[in-house]
């Protein structure tokens, strides 16, 4: 009933690697056009919950509906179909280091399309102006600095026109200038084509400046979903620890701590 | 003490079974993979999303016609070397005219394929290994597989295609050379001259040898592409992950070529 309300509903997930349970019970909706920012520490959970949004992993169990269909039950057929609708700006940009910037951007066209080599080659350079790197088509991935691959890797993900984005930590490795403009982009995105947009990362200058909602994991558990503003006022412990970036104290019992020590 | 060496047995049994159920694993994953590339070589182009021939020709080229000076050299020598132990053995008995027969038959129905298989596996399965290995690691195969396009049948399909093609090919090439090099010896040493070298080694194969030769050489085509791909699609790590798979994937079908030539070579000849 709900399905076309949101562009992501996510219910009740519960993820394993191997018997350790990494995402327990997470539901979360992202709405159509909006920025939807993942955040939490390093073992939250977060890169796991983006590997399931992706389909790159299949959860234990919990449904997760993309633009309306379940892609948890979904079939490679439909599952296809899906992902020209989608685009993944990967933390390391996953270009091809094969193939030229230009031929990477063109890649999904030429697979998924049977436009004329002519006009792939004009909407790639299209999508490398729209980041800024017109004239760059003909340089490989090891050509580029960290900056510029992360910017190709978005022109890539572009390159069908999507009606989503996902972006695995986009400003990690970058200096601050860059991280900035990164998500300037990001927010033109949305607001000139209404593109739908998930973030996950640990950046929480670049995610207040860009999120219409946060959702906090911590452990494999949603620590509170909502605004921007919710979030930063909230009054659970953990998330004014992340927000201010204080250590947190180690909990364990001698016993315990014995036990792991002697490795027993 | 009776519960410690009860407990390293169950140790070793509990290893046993993780090894077991590896290997089981592996063998399950070959017979997807092939099944997988299969299926994207004949429906594919029905589906409108068809292997590449681009990619095709471009692991052809690098899997064939980049290997022909090395299967050149190599079965060269094989032949030399064939023809100075022949000669060696058939004095014995007067009979070093014969040598021609000892030389076109082993050629064609084990030294050509053995040789080029043994070639194959260790440039071009490193090679996959190394190379989608190192795709994995940088996230380019979830990447691939997040942009719709299927990772076996870009990557994969092409490379088996281009094996069954190019693997075969060189063989006969390696044949020829290796022929050649046994004629070379052959007329320095029992001033055979060439033209009657070739008579008589063609009067002596018939086409049951050569195709021996071939159905080998289509099954370490198959092996070389199945354990390179698979120990590419395998990595986890970084680079020395990939490092690892490398090391792994050359070993094992050479280890894997050499069992599957002594089985073919028992049962075609039963």
């Amino acid at each position: 009933m709900s399905a076309n309300h949101y562009a992501i509903e996510v219910e009740d997930l519960v993820a394993y690697y191997g018997s350790r349970r990494i995402l327990d019970g997470v539901s979360l909706q992202v709405g159509y056009g909006e920025i939807m920012v993942i955040m939490g520490g390093s073992g939250s959970g977060k890169s796991t919950l983006l590997r399931h949004l992706l389909a790159l992993q299949t959860p234990r169990s919990g449904s997760i509906r993309i633009l309306g269909r379940d892609i948890t039950t979904a079939s490679a057929d439909m599952l296809h179909e899906l992902r020209q609708s989608i685009g993944v700006s990967f933390q390391g940009g996953a270009l091809l280091s094969s193939l030229t910037i230009g031929e990477n951007v063109a890649l999904p066209l030429r697979e998924h399309t049977r436009l004329d080599d002519s006009i792939i080659e004009i909407t790639a350079r299209l999508k490398l102006e729209i980041v800024s790197l017109g004239g760059f088509e003909h340089l490989y991935p090891a050509q580029l600095s960290g900056g510029m691959i992360k910017r190709a890797a978005l022109a890539r993900a572009m390159a069908m026109d999507p009606k989503m984005l996902f972006f695995d930590e986009p400003s990690a490795g970058l200096d601050p200038v860059v991280s900035s403009e990164l998500d300037d982009l990001i927010i033109k995105l949305r607001d000139t084509l209404g593109v739908t947009i998930v973030v996950v990362t640990h950046e929480l200058e670049s995610a207040f400046k860009i999120a219409d909602h946060i959702t906090v994991l911590d452990h494999g558990r949603i620590l509170i979903s909502g605004t921007a503003d919710i979030v930063r006022n909230s009054s659970i412990e953990r998330v004014q620890d992340l927000l201010h970036r204080r250590s947190r104290p180690i909990e364990i019992s001698a016993d315990d701590y014995l036990h792991r020590l002697t490795g027993g | 003490m009776a519960e410690t060496s009860f407990g390293s047995v169950r140790g070793r049994l509990v290893q046993l079974g993780r090894a077991a159920t590896a290997v089981i694993e592996e063998y399950g994953y070959w017979v997807t993979l092939l099944g997988e590339s299969l299926y994207w070589i004949v429906v594919g182009p029905f589906k409108r999303r068809p292997v590449r021939l681009s990619a095709t020709v471009a692991q052809m080229v690098s899997i064939g016609i980049a290997a022909v000076p090395i299967v050149f050299m190599l079965s060269f020598a094989i032949g030399v070397m064939l023809a100075i132990q022949g000669i060696y053995t058939l004095r014995q008995f007067g009979a070093e005219t014969q040598v021609v027969l000892g030389i076109a038959l082993s050629v064609v129905r084990e030294f050509g394929p053995l040789i080029t298989g043994i070639l194959v596996a260790g440039r071009t399965g490193s090679a996959l290994a190394a190379r989608i290995g190192t795709m994995q690691a940088n996230q380019e195969i979830d990447a691939l597989r997040v942009m719709g396009i299927d990772p076996v049948r870009f990557l994969a399909a092409p490379v088996f295609i281009a094996t069954l093609v190019m693997v075969p090919a060189l063989t006969l090439f390696s044949d020829l050379a290796a022929m050649f090099g046994g004629a070379v010896y052959c007329q320095l040493e029992l001033g055979l001259n060439h033209v009657a070298y070739w008579d008589q080694a063609t009067s002596f194969i018939v086409i049951n040898d050569v195709t021996q030769g071939l159905i080998k050489s289509l099954v370490f085509a198959v092996i070389v592409a199945l354990v390179g791909i698979s120990n590419g699609f395998a990595v986890t790590g970084g680079a020395e992950g990939v490092g690892r798979a490398t090391t792994r994937a050359v070993v094992a079908s050479i280890s894997y070529i050499v069992l599957a030539d002594m089985l073919f070579t028992y049962f075609l000849n039963r």
